[in-house]
């Protein structure tokens, strides 16, 4: 049996907090496990939060447009925007920081795309008529250890 | 952003009193914990056991937060929920902070 929906938000800090918060309940509700509605909300909170930082940028307010396919293997979510492509149009690798340094020279940002790559087992980028397409893949089933793909 | 900060001992507690640090807020987070923090304590425990929620942004807010206190000070952390525990493990900042399971565990710990 396979669910979907669909959804959109304007590219705002605070109305991307309640769209990611409505798609996670609605998740849940057609019986997402716990575990991986957490999955979830952690990497849309991050993959979204590019949309306004980088992809809405320079334009003026846009909408970033979710559509979410849950089957009993997986969850397939869409994250659709008609803002600027990534740079030179491919995934960024998203490899873990080292924090290895002084305190003082600890980085502050730029842990998103670990995240992203770390608790998806697939990602899809797809850059067509001046949008972006991201596709982003959860198994449902598998357990903690086989879904967290941390690249050292 | 709302803090509330207690002294016990040597140490400053500072509640955060939001279900989320993220994106929208970080920003106000790193500065209110300047203010907060400006008392000096040497060593500050951020309870976030009403924190639901972090992402990417509220990491680094964290991470701001620990350098704004400077070397001579120390952040730790307690009461951290199953989301906010995970983007700290994933990412290895378990390494960098020493995260306590609850405020009475952080306090109990003896700290040079």
């Amino acid at each position: 049996m396979v669910d979907s929906f669909a959804c959109s938000f304007l590219a705002t800090e605070l109305d991307a907090r309640s769209g990611i918060c409505s798609v996670v309940e609605r998740l849940q509700d057609m019986g997402l496990p716990e575990a991986r509605a957490h999955e979830v909300q952690i990497v849309l909170a991050e993959a979204v939060n590019n949309v306004i930082e980088h992809a809405y940028a320079d334009a003026p307010l846009g909408n970033v447009y979710i559509h979410c396919n849950l089957n009993t293997e997986r969850l397939w979510i869409n994250i659709h925007d008609a803002g600027a492509p990534l740079p030179d149009e491919k995934l960024p690798a998203g490899k873990l920081i080292d924090l290895s340094g002084p305190t003082e020279d600890l980085p502050e940002g730029g842990f998103g795309w670990f995240l992203i790559r770390a608790l998806t087992s697939d990602i899809r980028y797809e850059r067509r008529c001046g949008n972006n397409q991201l596709a982003l893949c959860f198994e449902i089933n598998a357990n903690e250890a086989e879904t967290t793909n941390v690249v050292p | 952003m709302s803090l509330t900060s207690t002294m016990t001992g040597n140490a400053q507690i500072v509640t955060v009193n939001a279900e989320r640090i993220d994106a929208a807020i970080a920003i106000q987070f790193k500065e209110d914990m300047r203010s907060e923090t400006e008392s000096g304590a040497s060593r500050v425990i951020l309870d976030l056991s009403e924190v639901k929620f972090i992402d990417s942004s509220g990491l680094g807010a964290i991470v701001a937060a620990m350098k704004q206190l400077g070397s001579d000070r120390k952040l730790d952390l307690a009461g951290l929920t199953p989301m906010v525990d995970k983007v700290f493990r994933l990412t290895r900042m378990d390494t960098v902070f020493d995260l306590y399971a609850s405020l009475n565990e952080a306090t109990a710990a003896r700290k040079s």
